[in-house]
């Protein structure tokens, strides 16, 4: 049976490696466990829907039309925010190609000298020197690079961020550099309309028991007691949260530096990248250049796939009339499971020109979003963005599950 | 020179990629884009120390410019943050009109200094804006020549 090589073309998130998931055609972007910021949705338009629905013909009469107008237009922000956050790229970088691999093994190789058999070569970590401060940049097995400097390796998405602050499962994304000021943008949106919903609320309830009576009011007005449970416990969570964001901000430190203690401590480095000034630091965060994406998610690309020559036909007539299908769905770590496409299974699928790189356990640290060292942190605040120990063990035995 | 080519197709026509070099990041200054201004040695048959320099800062200028942060780039975070981002869906940012600049520019480059010379730059911004590649490349009709094709025989093999 003959082999018959076609090359169909597809987009490139098709074949990005990771475990991102992604929709109209790559322009959203996402991590796998979307359930939490479903959740977070349903809160937010489900409690503003409440407050539009009950408060605001009343307040709108009573007090001044423009509230329900600002509420609206603050929770639009809101939304925008949370949208942005979640469907961005969170500045994920791309692995080593294999020539680009070799390359570093190679120096990796040269810089280690030769090893005594029986011992473990020495770990691989490069020194740079940021601002007259060492600081060590470490190897990502799994990425097949040297992490540059904040970057971390996130176990739930599977793949480096630059500036990697953490895995925000209520946002359903990563962090990182491209979309942290959407992020907290968004706390401080959201925080501001707790704030707004919470007071009006109360507003709300006082100046009808002044008419009515405190139980009829309740009866009249039933969502007000679900929209004030609600925003009483969001407001210590958003509220703390936007606070601990804006210290971090004001010190130019993201949450992964601050749980692992990188830049506390006495015999530690100082911080290198901030400025010493809680103005020039907000600055840089904030209106910082906007990073433009290095995936190119929606660029084309070639590829190839062999199939045996029984099945070649049929798949000939398939293949073109689905150019952009997502029909590859085998991870590229594992070469021997089979690709299925349309109504033909393709047999092997072989020589993808996207960086095929084998999908090794990263062995050191690359865990920033467990939970568990939070512990350590006594505020309430950081309870919400953490990912829970659960999710996270989850993910690596499916990992280890895999190999 | 080992090997002289005239322009770019010529070099894809009659050549074989021999070797890859990276360029790597640059880390002084922090974690603005910066890449080292190192000759490495692959390249010193190839081609003038100077010229490979003047490529190489003249791209850290351009990304220099791209990451400034001052009145323009706050004025434009201020702007696009009153629309809730969404002016960024028609705008184009001033990051990627500097990107849409390097690549002309490397274009240039390649088609004027690299490419007679059998090597060619590629954008780091296919790289994950990691590394500088360049691609050496040897005359198909040459026998082997001194920069072996070790590496990329060697990256097949694993």
């Amino acid at each position: 049976m003959s082999a018959v090589m076609i090359t169909r073309k597809v987009r490139k998130w098709e074949k990005l490696p990771g475990k991102n998931t992604f929709c109209c055609d790559g322009r959203v972007m996402m991590a796998r466990q979307k359930g939490v910021f479903y959740l977070t949705l349903f809160l937010i338009v489900g409690t503003c829907a409440l407050f539009f629905a009950f408060e605001c013909p009343y307040l709108a009469v009573h007090l001044s039309p423009a509230i329900p107008v600002f509420a609206a237009v603050l929770f639009l922000f809101v939304i925008a925010m949370l949208l942005r956050t979640s469907f961005s790229d969170p500045g994920v970088l791309l692995r080593a190609r294999p020539e680009e691999a070799t390359f570093i093994e190679m120096e990796i190789e040269a810089a280690n000298g030769n090893v005594p058999a029986g011992q473990r070569p020495p770990p691989r970590i490069r020194n740079v020197q940021i601002n007259n401060q060492i600081v060590k940049l470490k190897y990502c097995y799994t990425c097949k690079i040297f992490r540059p400097p904040r970057a971390s390796h996130c176990s739930i998405c599977d793949n480096c961020v630059d500036r990697f602050d953490h895995h925000c499962p209520w946002v359903g994304n990563c962090v990182g550099k491209r979309n942290y000021r959407y992020f907290y943008m968004f706390t401080l949106s959201l925080s501001l309309l707790t704030i707004y919903i919470f007071t009006f609320d109360i507003v709300h309830v006082v100046m009808r028991s002044v008419d009515n009576g405190f139980l009829n009011t309740l009866k009249e007005t039933p969502g007000t007691v679900l929209e004030v449970l609600v925003c009483f416990f969001t407001l210590w969570s958003v509220v703390g949260l936007t606070g601990f964001h804006t210290y971090l901000i004001s010190l130019n430190q993201t949450t992964n530096e601050d749980i692992k203690g990188s830049w506390s401590g006495k015999n530690r480095v100082q911080n290198p990248y901030s400025h010493k000034n809680i103005l020039k630091n907000c600055f840089e965060v904030l209106c910082g250049p906007t990073y433009p994406s290095v995936l190119d998610r929606r660029g084309m690309m070639q590829e190839d796939s062999s199939i045996s020559s029984a099945t070649a036909v049929s798949a000939v007539s398939a293949a073109p009339a689905a150019p952009a299908a997502p029909a590859v769905s085998a991870a590229p770590a594992v070469s021997a499971s089979p690709s299925s496409s349309s109504s033909n299974p393709v047999s092997q699928t072989t020589k993808i020109t996207a960086p095929l790189i084998l999908n090794m356990h990263t062995p050191d640290d690359a865990k920033p979003s467990i939970a568990a060292s939070a512990e350590k942190r006594t505020s309430p605040k950081e309870e919400t963005p953490k990912v829970l120990p659960e999710a996270d063990a989850e993910a690596s035995v499916a990992k280890d599950k895999a190999h | 020179m080992a090997t002289e080519f005239h322009n770019l197709q010529e070099l894809r026509h009659s050549a074989s990629l021999a070797n890859k070099v990276f360029v790597q990041r640059d880390y002084s200054e922090g974690t603005t884009c910066r890449f080292q201004t190192k000759f490495p040695s692959e390249l010193e048959s190839r081609i003038e120390r100077k010229l490979f320099e003047d490529t190489v800062k003249t791209l850290n200028n351009y990304y220099a410019e791209a990451e400034k942060i001052g009145g323009q780039s706050y004025l434009e975070g201020c702007l696009a943050c009153s629309t809730a981002y969404l002016i960024f869906l028609c705008m184009e940012t001033r990051y990627e009109k500097v990107l849409k600049k390097i690549a002309k520019y490397i274009q240039e480059q390649n088609e004027k200094i690299f490419a007679p010379r059998g090597l060619l730059i590629t954008d780091p911004l296919e790289r994950g804006m990691r590394v500088i590649e360049i691609s050496i490349y040897e005359d198909r009709g040459s026998s082997g020549s001194s920069s072996g094709s070790s590496s990329v025989s060697g990256s097949t093999a694993r």
